[in-house]
This record gives structure tokens, C-alpha cells and sequence, in this order.
């Protein structure tokens, strides 16, 4: 079976690894997106830009469940996910970060690894009470994954540090760390790149970029063009809510309804997109 | 992955068991006439102590639920005196329940009755936290406190069940047996203070293997951000519901175990102001420590004790009042200079004095 790219420039022989079809939210009278669609291919990294309030975050959270689609179906791997509970996603290979991080306070980073490979684990609350063989065994096992991402992403050193007293743009890793732990066939970054100095942005592109080497696909939300452009090979495009363009990302540049729903934004980012 | 830090476990074991085998062998030979009341001026009893105990088997249970999961509890004296009720009828009241004398007086029935007290409270516990724990804050802790009203209310109400007076009404149970193991009566009380203790410790190891386990790191995952919990497909409303229930079962427990010390049971004993009480000691102690729940119970107690027999001397004709008062102050000032509680704050302060890491 062939599928058409969305971009028009040729037929994939693969099944897309998400679709989002005809979805659109409502909160109250507001149509947070109208009528949405969009495929996300295994492998690449696909961009989602638009202006603030464009509707970006609310699509994450209607894919990961947070929220319920007013109306349209959202498919995982060919399988409808719209109604399952954020956990039985997560469950299914789907990992997120969050615009505004979002850690486990009072926890090190090495524990936030930890709790991202959950999903891993079987061993319950008598298993804790009794700490069976297995259950050390498990334990062990779940020590060994996290420290491995841990090195993966460069924050060992860090390991033992409460993960608030991290510089922002490590804590934004560490959430991308405790993402990787679910061993996610599709990461979703919510502005991972906010508030990071240059350096720090490079980082995480370095980062990002080797994701889909492993198997991970990429859904990547950023308001910086500079990175978007860099690190997408697709982009869609939303404005109040609805697609107005997608496409790689020359032909995004020069879009005219992009470059209108940008107008008014801030001015610079948009021309060293262009530069 | 040796964590380097300050062994707060190691050193807890190791200074409190001694201590706690020193008090009781102290108390069950009273050599050269030594006695606990004489050595600390009358301030510490082998009765405080084992309330001390049983306190802690609680709030082991309830720093789980409040200080790692981060789910507010006003209500968790129900469910010890759901424990303490359900051993006091089932010893008790076996005749009107058609229990053969011949069970209800073997030794072993009341251990029985006990653990299987807990069992239930903890299932009844997590089949309602199921659709309370859904609830955040504020409603979660309403919640509860409606349930500690109710149960308070049917214990008190004779389960809305007068002619079979189960419950005793506001008078409650009286002559509810001594524990006996095998041939061996557990009374005088120091041998009750050693059984009630043996459960403390159970519950404190108990406490940190859990704390320290893949189900205590979901906890305190939920208590940070329950969004980022289940983004990683952590189940939080499951997990709430079984420590929840597992608090449950510690509080019943413990209840049970002073229904057969006190061998009298009262509603009164676990209405509201018992469940505020359990949160006062929580955050004495720490609410986000297992060894807070020791030196919460018993820092609480000495307070309590103090104002009574002191306040007088400082203020007199001192009523009840000035002692609520003076109590509502101390715990002020410990909030005010330790927000974490004793335990998680001094030992934040002795880390830093040793020029450890703080964590």
C-alpha cells in the first residue's frame, strides 16, 4: 500500500506513525483548532510552528490525551487513541516535554530518569514491601537504563543534583531524558528551546537531531525559526487553530499565508528565519 | 549507584533500637529501683511510649499518603478506630455475632480478627479512594474529612443498627481481652510495649522499602506533577488509591492494637479533632520523612504532657484553653523554624553542618 505525502512530492511506503484527522477542540464558545489534519511519518522530524495562541499545545495535549477531541480521530500506529487515559498512551510509545517544565519537585535527576522508565517496571507495592529477587533484579535493570540516558544526553554529572537547582536549558533536557526513559516511538517537544541561551540551543539541536538515528520520531514545536528550520524536514503551520500550510521547510519560508500569520509577530525572528 | 549522603537509616536503627530495648528492659526489671517516670522526671510513662508506638504505625502510613504522594488526609482517625472497633466487636461481641466461644477464645482469634481488620479497612479504603482521589487540594480534603465524620457518626450511631448494639453507642466497648501469644499473657505492660514496638519498626522498614521503590518514586511523582506522571504512564489514580488504602491498613492495624492495650473503646476517641491531631504530628515529625513519624508522635506527646501538668505553675487558674493555646504556639514556632519537620529539617541543618551536600 502507497501513501501520498502530504508535501505532494511523491508516495511513502510506509503507514504514517500518527495521524490526526479532521480533529478540532472547542473550549466553551472557542474553537482551540478547527478541523486539523496532519500526518507525522516514521523517522523524521516534523515541525509545528504558528503564532501564540495558535493552538500548537493544545494539539499535544489532545494527542497525549490530556484532552478529548470535540470531534475528528487521532490514530497511532493505525489504532484510534482519542479517549484512552494519558497513561495508556504513554503506554503505547508516545512521550512528551512540557512548555512549561514540568519536574517532580523534591526529586534528583537521577530519579526523574527513573520515574520516566515507569512503564518498564512490573514490580508493585508488595514487591516493595517484600523486595523479592526479582524485584532487586527489576531494580537493578531500571538503575542501569536510566544511567545509560543519562550519559546519552550528558547530564551525569548532574545525576545526583535536585532537578530544579538545574540551569533551565538542562532541566529542559533532563525532561527530553525522562521522555527517551518511556522508550517512545514518538516524542512530542513542546518549545524545548525557550528561554536558552545559544549555546544551550545548540546542544539540544545536537540532541534532537540524533533522535530519529534511534528509531524516535520527532514532533517538534519551536518559535525558533533558525532551529525549526534547521532540525525539520516537514513543517506544518498553524494559525487560530486551523492548518494553513505544510510542507518542507523552503517552501514554508516563502509560503505568503505564513508569512502573513507572522506579521506582527516578532519581526526578527521571522527575517533570520529568511536570512 | 552508591548514592553518597548521610546514612539517616543506618543511624536511625541503630540509635532507636537500642534506645526503645533500653526503655523497655528498664521498665520490666526497674533495677535498683530505676524506673522511665523517675529517670526523666515524670515527664516520659511506659504508657506514653506505647502510644508513641502506635502513633508511629499510623503516621508511617499517613507520611506516605501526605508527605511522598502528596494527598491530603483529614480523616485518618476513622480508619483507626475502624481497626480498634472491628477487634472490640469481634472479641467482644462474638456471642451476638454467633461466633463459637470456642474460636472467640482461642489465642490466636484476636490476631486474627487484627489482621484481617486491616485487610478490609484497607480494601473499603481503596474502593472509596478510587473516585475521591480524583478530587485535588482542597476537595481531597474535604473529602476525607467527610468520611471521618461519617464513620465517627456510625460508630457513634451503633452502625444504624440499635438492637444489636454493636458498637455501644457513645459509651463504646468495654473488656475487650489482653493479647496473649500462645500461653503467654502480653500484660504487664511493658511486654506490650515490646509488641507494639516490633510493629513500629516493622512499619518504619515497612515505610522505606516502599519509599525507596519503583511505587514510592510514582508517589512522589504524583506529588511534584501528576501531568508529567501519567505523561510517562504512571496510573496516578491507582496509585493514589493504594497507598491510600495501604494507610488505611497501618491506621486500622495500630488501631487494633490499642483496642486490646486501652481494652476500652470510644467514638469519641476518633472523631476530627483525632484526625487533626495525626496531621499535626505528620508535620512535627516531617511529613516527608519515615523517621519523622516517631518524633512527630512523640515530640506531640511531651508537649501535650508538659502543658499539663506545667501550665499552671506559669499561669494560674491555666485552664484547657490556655493550653490549646500555648499548644497552637509551639507548633507555630516549629513550622516557622523547621517548615519541614523535625526530622527532614534537622537533618537538612546537621548535612550542612557536617559540610555534606545539601539534597
Amino acid at each position: 500500500m502507497l501513501y501520498i505525502s502530504p508535501d505532494g512530492t511523491g508516495e511513502r511506503s510506509e503507514a504514517p506513525l500518527l495521524e490526526v484527522l479532521r480533529v478540532s477542540k472547542a473550549f466553551g464558545g472557542l474553537m482551540a483548532l478547527l478541523d486539523v489534519s496532519l500526518c507525522v511519518w516514521p523517522g523524521q522530524i516534523k515541525g509545528l510552528i504558528g503564532p501564540n495562541g495558535a493552538g500548537k499545545t493544545t494539539l499535544f495535549n489532545l494527542i497525549t490525551g490530556m484532552l478529548r477531541p470535540t470531534s475528528g480521530d487521532i490514530r497511532f500506529q493505525g489504532r484510534s487513541i482519542v479517549g484512552l487515559p494519558p497513561h495508556r498512551i504513554a503506554a503505547l510509545g508516545i512521550a512528551r516535554t512540557f512548555q512549561n517544565v514540568q519536574l517532580f519537585s523534591g526529586m534528583t535527576v537521577f530519579e526523574h530518569v527513573l520515574v520516566g522508565g515507569h512503564r518498564h517496571g512490573r514490580s508493585g507495592l508488595l514487591g516493595a514491601i517484600f523486595q523479592t529477587s526479582r524485584v532487586r533484579q527489576e531494580e537493578k535493570e531500571a538503575r542501569a537504563r536510566a544511567w545509560r540516558i543519562l550519559e546519552r544526553v550528558g547530564l551525569v554529572e548532574w545525576a545526583d543534583r535536585p532537578a530544579e537547582s538545574l540551569p533551565l536549558g538542562l532541566q529542559r533536557i533532563l525532561e527530553i531524558a525522562r521522555a527517551l526513559a518511556t522508550a517512545p516511538r514518538l516524542l512530542l517537544l513542546d518549545e524545548p528551546g525557550a528561554g536558552l541561551n545559544p549555546p544551550e540551543k545548540a546542544q539540544l539541536a545536537g540532541l534532537i537531531r540524533s533522535l530519529p538515528e534511534e528509531g524516535i520520531t520527532v514532533l517538534l514545536v519551536e518559535h525558533d525559526m533558525n532551529m525549526v528550520m534547521g532540525l525539520a524536514d516537514e513543517i506544518a503551520v498553524l494559525d487560530y487553530g486551523q492548518l494553513i500550510a505544510e510542507g518542507p521547510p523552503e517552501a514554508i519560508r516563502q509560503d505568503p499565508r505564513v508569512i502573513a500569520a507572522y506579521l506582527g509577530e516578532e519581526d526578527e525572528v521571522w527575517n533570520a528565519a529568511r536570512g | 549507584m552508591g548514592r553518597a549522603g548521610f546514612p539517616a537509616n543506618a543511624i536511625g536503627f541503630a540509635i532507636g533500637l537500642p534506645l526503645i530495648l533500653a526503655i523497655g528492659g528498664l521498665e520490666a526489671f526497674r533495677p535498683m529501683g530505676l524506673s522511665l517516670p523517675a529517670l526523666t522526671g515524670g515527664l516520659l510513662t511506659l504508657d506514653t511510649m506505647i502510644r508513641v508506638g502506635l502513633f508511629t504505625i499510623v503516621l508511617v502510613g499517613l507520611n506516605l499518603l501526605m508527605g511522598y504522594a502528596g494527598q491530603v488526609s483529614l480523616g485518618q482517625a476513622a480508619f483507626y478506630g475502624m481497626g480498634a472497633f472491628f477487634s472490640a466487636i469481634m472479641t467482644v461481641r462474638a456471642r451476638t455475632l454467633g461466633i463459637p466461644p470456642a474460636l472467640a477464645e482461642a489465642w490466636w482469634w484476636p490476631w486474627l480478627v487484627m489482621l484481617t481488620g486491616a485487610f478490609l479497612v484497607g480494601l473499603t479504603a481503596y474502593g472509596i479512594g478510587r473516585p475521591i482521589l480524583r478530587l485535588r487540594g482542597h476537595y481531597l480534603a474535604m473529602a476525607t474529612l467527610g468520611l471521618g465524620i461519617v464513620v465517627y457518626i456510625l460508630l457513634r450511631e451503633n452502625l444504624g443498627l440499635p438492637h444489636l448494639n454493636l458498637t455501644g453507642g457513645f459509651d463504646g466497648i468495654q473488656g475487650i481481652p489482653r493479647l496473649r501469644l500462645g500461653g503467654l499473657l502480653l500484660w504487664p505492660a511493658w511486654r506490650y510495649y515490646f509488641l507494639v514496638w516490633l510493629f513500629a519498626f516493622g512499619a518504619i522498614a515497612l515505610g522505606l522499602r516502599v519509599v525507596r521503590s519503583r511505587v514510592g518514586r510514582a508517589l512522589r511523582a504524583i506529588h511534584g506533577s501528576e501531568m508529567a506522571a501519567e505523561s510517562v504512564g504512571v496510573e496516578v489514580s491507582y496509585y493514589k488509591a493504594q497507598v491510600f488504602g495501604l494507610s488505611a491498613a497501618m491506621a486500622a492495624l495500630a488501631g487494633s492494637l490499642y483496642a486490646h492495650f486501652q481494652t476500652t473503646v470510644i467514638p469519641a476517641t476518633f472523631g476530627f479533632g483525632s484526625s487533626l491531631e495525626l496531621v499535626v504530628m505528620s508535620a512535627v515529625g516531617g511529613m516527608a520523612s519515615i523517621w519523622g513519624a516517631p518524633f512527630g508522635a512523640l515530640t506531640v506527646l511531651l508537649v501535650q504532657e508538659v502543658l499539663r501538668t506545667q501550665l499552671h505553675r506559669v499561669i494560674p487558674n491555666a485552664q484547657g484553653e490556655f493550653e490549646a493555646i500555648a499548644f497552637g504556639v509551639i507548633l507555630v514556632l516549629i513550622m516557622l523554624f523547621l517548615p519541614e519537620g523535625l526530622t527532614t529539617g534537622g537533618l537538612r541543618w546537621l548535612r550542612s553542618r557536617m559540610g555534606l551536600r545539601p539534597r
